[in-house]
């Protein structure tokens, strides 16, 4: 096929992130915004009872995965990191597996969907609890530690309102006294559910508590997944190296309802959204690699066709796997067979 | 009467206290040291099963119990407030009576000692659950503020260590949010239990949380009790006057072991414990009244005396009460008569 | 109990989980020991007194005041590959980590479908007896053992605690390991030296007898017993058995005793509504009701809060061998 010649019009501020990086980003960012859509759509269909959206955080995720080490660091996410999932490298054939419920899936379909884990990509199990997981990533941290195992760390995310939260609070300060290999990354969306920010902190810039845990804290756009990329890559090289904790917020939005089961009308303005839209991670990361020549037009469009077909399969192909069975129900309660009474 | 033998007054700065509020201040810190150091010997005696100590608190305690204005004000203290607690109004026999555990003690002998509770003193029930009392000033400071009641604040205090609870993070940012009419006075003795400020949090200052709530932190001498008065004085004023939160830390030193279960000669060096004696607020602050004119030596002699001689009336009038009945078990679980079984 | 070792010696309840703690953390150094108060003081029982030194302050971690994170990062610890012992000071300071405990560490395995797991020990000393007042005397093991996913321990004799420390530590999955405060230094037994476990979910019966049987656990195990050793001098024949875990129970050695003496009391000093001698009689009831030849009776704590610091109102919240020994006396004559 006949290569059109890129268009240099912008220099790119990269930190160091190579074509292939880049581009690697904003396919996570694309396939991310497609499975997002397919989960509402396939709900809408009646075909899944749930779906949960994260668009607004493509950036951010994209971003944050690329400072991720596969087979090294750990991810402790949150139920709305569906592109940090597969930006560490679950692919879409899993999260499909999610979304169905099916037997396959890693969890055998007793999560709810968006709440993946998988041991072999280094990404930890977790609850719909709000923060609930930020201690456990707080343990694996230490667990690293004390096992020497320099040169990995810790990545653990979670939304704004989750930083309201105990939990929150008493693993930043932990994480701190042992400085140890983590990186507390806020995904600052503005709502948790129907709480808009000010309702839930009194200061909005989150890392701003950094300095009263004396660890660093860094705000960062996070709707530009380079930037998001360098923050957190500075952090988890930090971590790695023996350098301690971070606490580092990048500021998104987000577009959709909470999930399928929320409608966002009911508490906040179209028009607050709709001037939010403007800017809109994906169309503008997609202009951002147009103007600096990284990708052509049609390489991305190209792009976006492969992430299309790739999602498609990936429904078909898990929607045809079977439920787990009915006596899956007993399994896993604990190592081998079990009863109350003994 | 002794005035012939008063030194000239110096001057110091005594944000607005008078002659005789800087002595009710002093005594209340001579009765606070007195009725502790009682526990202590009731306790070695084999007539009660428990005592804990504030020794070091005196000053923190008698200043902020200064800036409490009694009939409007609430105070959610914790276990250590022996000094707050008689510096807003408690009685010394009633303190003898919860060391006792006698009937007519404000929670019938239920509670451990010094945890008081009276509500005519607008002083809370508190459990010995390290920072469960912070939301419940919290609560308490929201109704404040709902009723419109100008002019009223809540103080809560707290150890060091209580500031790593989730509970206490989620109270210092609730009142933040609904710039609350609230206090929170930070205690920084430097150990809980055996556990130093260095194992409780990556940097040593307390109050410079402050900024990520969104409220001032202010940072006061926990020894000196009218640099305490002054700052707790205008912390509650701002909250009287609907400028919201704050966060005080006085910093002080505990003296002597946790409780008369503890013996802080397993984690501490006498060495430490002997160099921070040369602070002792209750001489110090004794030799300052007279240095400056406030107090003669005469006075302060017949104070002791008098406080003494308080104690034990307290001591032996308490000692003659009777306990509680087996009945009084199962009275206050529910408001009227109760059964499981219904 | 399966024991090989050839020597032993008398300890109390805190030495033997001081000496069990002490070989796990020798044996392993997986696993690490967190709580507040554990390091340099050595635990407000002085259990793991000069750990710190013999191990160092990485795997005897001194935490902030912050319960819920002590077992949140214990579940972390787990599931990365330590083999954490959290430990909470007092179990009246368990429930801001109910989440942890119920939530999170009881369903790891359950909802990773066995991908990820939790073995983590949390202990924690209850009970009353000794002057706790509302909050350093409560039994929390009815608010837990409900939970699917978790294992409860409650041991009563020294050697039951060693053997079953073990277990839990050896357990893949989340265990609750409850020590009772008042036998903690009360009551002293022989420890086979050594490693050895009893399996989590086995009672023992530690007095046979033919016209009654009691269940219990914890301290009340040993007033049970000065009742029932007291009835044998009239003539009466009480047989006791310690339940030792919760979570699971040992449903054939509660009905084999029961079809042999007919007869059931369950006594514990937690609650009697809601408690564990509820789902025993429920048990009973469902296998063995047409076997008894009296009505299942219960003697448990009063339907308070807790026991209050007045030496009357902890004697009132408490049951006594006295006590016991009546409830017992009517049964047998019923």
């Amino acid at each position: 096929m006949a290569k059109t010649e890129p268009q240099v019009r912008k220099t790119l501020e990269r930190h160091g992130l190579s074509d292939e990086q880049l581009k690697a980003i904003f396919r996570t960012m694309l396939l991310q915004r497609q499975l997002d859509n397919r989960g509402f759509q396939l709900n809408r269909q009646g075909k899944v009872p749930f779906a949960l959206g994260s668009e607004g955080h493509e950036a951010l995720q994209a971003g944050a995965a690329m400072a991720f080490n596969r087979g090294k660091d750990i991810l402790a996410p949150y139920y709305r990191d569906l592109g940090l999932a597969i930006g560490i490298g679950l692919t879409p054939y899993e999260i499909m597996l999610s979304i169905f419920a099916r037997a396959e899936d890693h969890n055998g379909g007793r999560q709810f969907p968006n709440h993946y884990s998988s041991k072999q990509a280094g990404l930890m199990s977790f609850s719909s609890i709000l923060a609930a997981h930020i201690p456990h990533a707080v343990g694996a941290a230490y667990a690293m530690k004390y096992r020497n195992e320099a040169g990995r760390a810790v990545l653990v995310t979670c939304g704004d309102g989750t930083t309201s939260e105990g939990e929150w609070h008493e693993s930043m300060n932990f994480a701190a006294v042992h400085k140890l290999p983590l990186v507390m990354l806020v995904e600052n969306n503005q709502w948790a559910i129907s709480t808009p920010l000010n309702r839930q902190m009194a200061e909005p810039n989150i890392y701003k508590r950094a300095a009263g845990y004396g660890m660093p804290g860094e705000q960062f756009d996070g709707f530009d997944p380079v930037k998001t990329y360098d923050a957190v890559h500075r952090a988890m090289e930090r971590a790695r190296t023996g350098g301690g904790p971070s606490i580092i917020e990048g500021v998104c939005y987000r577009f959709l309802a909470h999930s399928t089961d929320d409608n966002d009308m009911t508490y906040r303005s179209k028009d607050e959204v709709t001037e939010n839209r403007k800017h809109d991670p994906v169309p503008r990361f997609e202009s951002v690699l147009l103007e600096s020549g990284v990708m052509t037009a049609d390489e991305i469009d190209a792009m976006k066709k492969s992430v299309l077909r790739e999602t498609n399969e990936a429904t078909d192909k898990a929607e045809a796997m079977p439920y787990p069975e009915a006596s899956d129900l007993y399994k896993h309660l604990y190592e081998g067979a079990w009863e109350p009474w003994q | 009467m002794a005035a012939k033998t008063k030194t000239a007054k110096a001057a110091f700065e005594r944000h607005g206290l008078t002659d005789e509020q800087l002595i009710a201040i002093w005594r209340t810190m001579l009765v606070h040291r007195r009725l502790e150091a009682r526990g202590f010997e009731l306790n070695r005696q084999g007539k009660i099963p428990f005592a804990s100590a504030g020794e070091g608190h005196e000053a923190v305690q008698a200043g902020a119990a200064m800036a409490f204005e009694r009939g409007k004000d609430i105070l959610v203290p914790y276990y250590r407030d022996l000094g707050l607690d008689l510096g807003i109004g408690l009685t010394p026999y009633e303190v003898l009576l919860s060391l006792f555990g006698r009937a007519a003690d404000h929670s019938g002998g239920r509670q451990f000692p010094h945890h008081y509770a009276s509500k005519q003193l607008g002083l809370y029930t508190i459990s010995s659950i390290i920072a469960a009392q912070t939301s419940h000033a919290v609560g308490a400071a929201y109704a404040v503020k709902l009723r419109k009641e100008q002019g009223r604040a809540v103080l809560t205090t707290f150890g060091d260590g209580a500031t790593s609870e989730g509970e206490w993070h989620e109270a210092l940012n609730f009142a933040s949010v609904h710039k609350l009419p609230i206090v929170f006075l930070c205690e920084n003795n430097e150990w809980a239990i055996s556990t130093p400020l260095s194992g409780q949090m990556g940097q040593p200052n307390v109050y410079k949380r402050a900024e990520g709530y969104g409220m001032p932190g202010v940072l006061v001498d926990g020894f000196d009790p009218i640099a305490v008065y002054g700052a707790v004085k205008q912390a509650m004023d701002r909250a009287r006057r609907g400028g919201g939160p704050t966060l005080v830390e006085g910093k002080c030193y505990r003296f002597l072991s946790h409780t008369t279960d503890d013996d802080d000669r397993t984690y501490r060096s006498r060495d430490e414990v002997n160099a921070r004696r040369k602070d002792d607020p209750v001489p110090n602050f004794e030799r300052f009244l007279i240095e400056h004119g406030v107090l003669t030596a005469e006075a302060a002699e017949q104070m002791k005396s008098s406080v003494l001689a308080e104690a034990n009336e307290a001591t032996d009038r308490a000692e003659a009460m009777p306990y509680p009945q087996p009945s009084d078990l199962y009275s206050q679980v529910y408001a009227g008569p109760w059964e499981p079984w219904q | 109990m399966a024991v090989a070792a050839s020597t032993s010696k008398i300890l109390n309840n805190v030495e033997a989980v001081r000496e069990t703690l002490y070989e796990a953390m020798k044996s392993d150094d997986r696993t690490v020991i967190l709580g507040e108060d554990v390091g340099n003081r050595g635990n407000v029982f002085l259990i793991t007194k000069d750990f710190v030194k013999e191990f160092g302050e990485e795997r005897v971690i001194d935490t902030p005041i912050a319960e819920a994170s002590i077992v949140g990062i214990a579940v972390g610890m787990a599931m990365e590959g330590l083999r954490p012992i959290a430990e909470i000071q007092f179990a009246d300071f368990i429930y801001p980590a109910f989440n942890q405990i119920v939530g999170e560490a009881a369903k790891t395995r359950y909802r990773s479908n066995g991908e990820y797991t939790c073995p983590l020990v949390i202990r924690t000393p209850y009970g009353g007896g000794v002057r706790g007042a509302l909050s350093h005397s409560v039994s929390i093991e009815a608010l837990f053992y409900h939970v699917p996913g978790l294992k409860i321990v409650a041991p009563a004799f020294p050697a039951d605690v060693k053997g079953l420390l073990n277990a839990a530590i050896d357990d893949p999955d989340p265990v609750l390991f409850l020590e009772h405060k008042k036998t903690y230094r009360l009551i002293k037994g022989e420890v086979p030296d050594g490693h050895y476990t009893i399996p989590i979910g086995k009672a023992d019966v530690k007095k046979q007898g033919n016209q009654l049987t009691v269940v219990s656990y914890g301290l009340y195990v040993h007033w049970a017993l000065e009742a029932a050793n007291a009835l044998e001098q009239e003539g009466l024949s009480v047989e006791v058995i310690d339940l030792r875990s919760i979570r699971p129970m040992d449903r054939g050695a509660i009905l084999e005793s029961v079809r042999k003496t007919r007869k059931l009391l369950i006594v514990h000093e937690d609650n009697k509504f809601g408690g564990i001698g509820a789902e025993i009689s429920a048990m009973v009831a469902e296998e063995a009701l047409f076997e008894l030849d009296a009505p299942i009776r219960r003697l448990c704590a009063p339907d308070v809060p807790a026991m209050g610091y007045a030496l009357p109102l902890e004697e009132e919240y408490m049951s006594s061998p006295a006590e016991m020994a009546d409830a017992m006396r009517e049964m047998v004559r019923f």
